[in-house]
């Protein structure tokens, strides 16, 4: 059944590609207010991002706190896409040494709160934790949780801004404002690519209204001969200069994996 | 000795795996080694002519860790020894293979044979479920190490929850202090005379079955002992009348575990039924009326409830600070039997989130039963540089009660600051 609307969502959105090679890049705006001409912009984002299966990732994060000194983490990821839900993902760490083989499982979810267990094993114990920390940061980086997470249309109300240029491409400039309350962030400004519809910078504007953040993405690479995945992100922190930067070092799709390579009970074998 | 062992057995590995699937096999190496300074902050409560317990302990320690993974990780062996060289107390001095097992798995199924370590439970503050493996309790007074099991483990995964049956055979004792070291009762321990109630003593085969299941928030278990108890009971053998000695009896116990996920609230509740053979009862009571024993065996149950509450980034930091409570009873009522009999562990977890991961835990434990019977612990850590941990433990069993179990560490109060190199 998941198989059969996999496949009829990927089919649509491969002949919404053919078809409309033109047409997109001229969605049509014209006669909507500007939230309906952002939910749209986003909603494309959103179609041009459904059936790619899974995938499995090697990713280097680097810390670096205001006087540029470096830390590095380096883990694994891997993902698999869930049929009118949130993503399932699992994190494997390899570095620090210190928590080599931890593990973390990500069930997320459109409607509820995600699900989350933390395999430690130095304990061999699989803990459930709670997945209320969105705004917390991730692994001691200027990536929150809820940077990570999957993009999902209703994790947000959006709002058409205005169209500009970002790293030398006509982009579309939309406010997202998130509608969990947990959320670190009053309002995101994103700006898209209007040919492919990604990310190519998000402001963060933290609960006090002020500018906390930007993200930068870049080395766009074209997967599966549809799905576009930057290779390196960069976050900084303008309140405390410090900055993280993201680099995916290798990335895979149609790896195999299964339902049940994200399970709690088999978070104990990943290595 | 166990060098030796430890040598012979990882070329045994080692040749096994490798000889067929040599083109095929990953190796990887990485593990810890630590240097630990303890120090004790009152002098030994049973100091004597003789014996003069330990005032300060170093320790050297390490814990390698070999993986060979074959097929895409399809097999996997691993291979983990530990072992730890003190200054004070030859008993401290011990090695242990903590794995080394052979693991293979399918879609919905998955098997581990060998040597290896499994956690049951989700409570903090005491592990009533987590009966598997034997507590190295020479290691640390908490009871958090464990020594490695030998085991046949066969899990199945089903839409109804994971199915997980053990077969364990072989038993490991509990280690214990020497004379000269400290968390040990006014009597040495006899580690090498234990007494059993199976005549297989510790080749006896133990077995357990375990379901674990997630339904939406909750995550909930249910398991099966029965075997060799992993708690000796202590008692003065009339052939050994200097030393205490350790009986390991047999038993059949019933666990079960919850967890509630609910926002920021974690609700745990976690408990046993413990059952022991007429027989062994019986005997008992005979060696308590002769004063041999301090404590007669009787079938018991006993339970851990509590939360844990995050509050994440308050005050404006990144920091998360959780704060725990959790109640632990047992039936037996006796405080020389039972630690956690009618006691109340109150605790918190901060972690800074910071670049050096950074984390202390608070933890505050008192009796209910008995007002001076109380222990303090606080455990730091963080990291220097990219390889190197640095842990601060401070250990205060507070209890003036001579009638509790707990008096007799209430001068093993300490401050240790260990360093780990991972690699």
């Amino acid at each position: 059944m998941n198989a059969f609307v996999k496949l009829t969502a990927s089919l649509a959105t491969a002949i919404a590609l053919m078809t409309g090679l033109n047409a997109h890049a001229e969605l049509t705006l014209e006669g909507l207010s500007a939230e309906e001409q952002g939910l749209a912009i986003a909603k494309e984002r959103k179609a041009r991002d459904i059936g790619w299966g899974d995938s499995a990732s090697s990713v280097i994060m680097t810390l670096r706190n205001s006087q540029g000194e470096e830390s590095i983490r380096e883990m694994r990821m891997q993902s698999l896409e869930i049929a009118d839900d949130g993503d399932k993902g699992l994190t494997i760490f390899d570095t620090p040494k210190d928590v080599k083989g931890t593990a973390f499982l990500n069930f997320s979810h459109i409607s509820k709160s995600d699900d989350q267990w933390l395999y430690l094993p130095a304990l061999k114990r699989v803990k459930r934790i709670s997945s209320r920390n969105k705004s917390g940061p991730f692994m001691g980086s200027e990536f929150a949780y809820e940077d990570l997470s999957s993009f999902e249309i209703e994790k947000y109300t959006f709002k058409f801004l205005a169209e500009e240029k970002v790293n030398g491409l006509d982009c579309y400039k939309i406010e997202q404002i998130p509608t969990d309350k947990h959320s670190g962030y009053t309002r995101q400004v994103a700006w898209l690519d209007k040919e492919h519809f990604r990310g190519q910078k998000v402001d963060f504007y933290d609960r006090k209204k002020s500018l906390l953040k930007t993200l930068t993405l870049s080395d766009y690479k074209l997967y599966l001969g549809k799905y576009w995945r930057p290779l390196k992100m960069d976050m900084l922190n303008h309140q405390t200069q410090k900055s993280t930067e993201l680099n995916t070092t290798e990335l895979a799709f149609n790896t195999g994996l299964k339902d049940s390579d994200f399970n709690k009970a088999t978070l104990k074998r990943a290595r | 000795m166990i060098n030796k062992n430890l040598i012979t057995l990882s070329t045994l590995a080692s040749s096994l795996l490798l000889a067929p699937m040599a083109q095929a096999a990953e190796f990887e190496a990485s593990g810890y080694v630590g240097f630990e300074w303890r120090e004790y902050l009152q002098e030994g409560q049973f100091d004597n002519a003789q014996v003069s317990q330990a005032d300060r302990q170093y320790g050297l320690l390490a814990e390698p860790e070999l993986v060979w993974s074959v097929a895409d990780g399809r097999h996997t062996i691993v291979f983990k020894p530990f072992a730890r060289i003190d200054n004070e107390d030859p008993e401290r001095t011990h090695g242990d293979i903590r794995e080394l097992s052979w693991l293979t798995y399918g879609d919905d199924w998955e098997v581990v044979a060998g040597i290896s370590k499994v956690y049951w439970g989700v409570t903090e503050s005491q592990h009533l479920v987590d009966v598997v493996n034997q507590t190295d309790f020479v290691e640390a007074p908490d009871g958090e190490d464990k020594l490695g099991q030998p085991m046949v483990k066969l899990t199945l995964l089903r839409d109804w929850g994971t199915l997980t049956g053990f077969v364990l055979p072989g038993f490991r004792e509990r280690t214990f202090s020497g004379e000269e070291g400290r968390f040990r009762p006014a009597l040495e321990i006899d580690t090498d005379r234990a007494q059993y109630e199976a005549g297989e003593e510790d080749a006896h085969v133990d077995y357990a079955v375990r379901w674990s299941h997630t339904l939406e928030d909750y995550d909930v278990g249910l398991s099966w002992f029965n075997g060799t108890s992993r708690d000796p009971m202590l008692f003065v053998d009339l052939q050994n009348p200097t030393k205490l000695t350790p009986y390991y009896a047999q038993i059949n116990q019933f666990g079960a575990d919850i967890q509630a996920t609910l926002d920021s609230w974690l609700w745990k509740f976690e408990a046993i039924y413990r059952s022991y053979n007429e027989a062994l009862m019986d005997d008992f009571d005979q060696l308590k009326q002769l004063g041999l024993v301090s404590q007669s065996v009787e079938d018991y149950s006993a339970a851990t409830a509590g939360f844990e509450y995050t509050y994440y980034s308050p005050f404006e930091t990144n920091w998360d600070i959780g704060v725990l409570t959790e109640y632990q009873y047992d039936s037996r009522e006796d405080g020389q039997v039972a630690i956690g009999q009618n006691d109340v562990f109150l605790g918190s977890r901060i972690a800074f989130n910071d670049a050096e991961s950074s984390e202390v835990l608070l933890g505050f434990i008192q009796d209910l039963d008995s007002r001076d019977t109380q222990n303090f612990i606080i455990e730091m850590s963080t990291r220097i540089g990219r390889s190197v941990k640095l842990n601060v433990d401070v250990f205060l069993p507070m209890s003036d009660d001579a009638s509790n179990v707990s008096s007799q560490f209430e001068r093993d109060d300490y401050i240790q600051v260990g360093f780990n190199y991972y690699y």
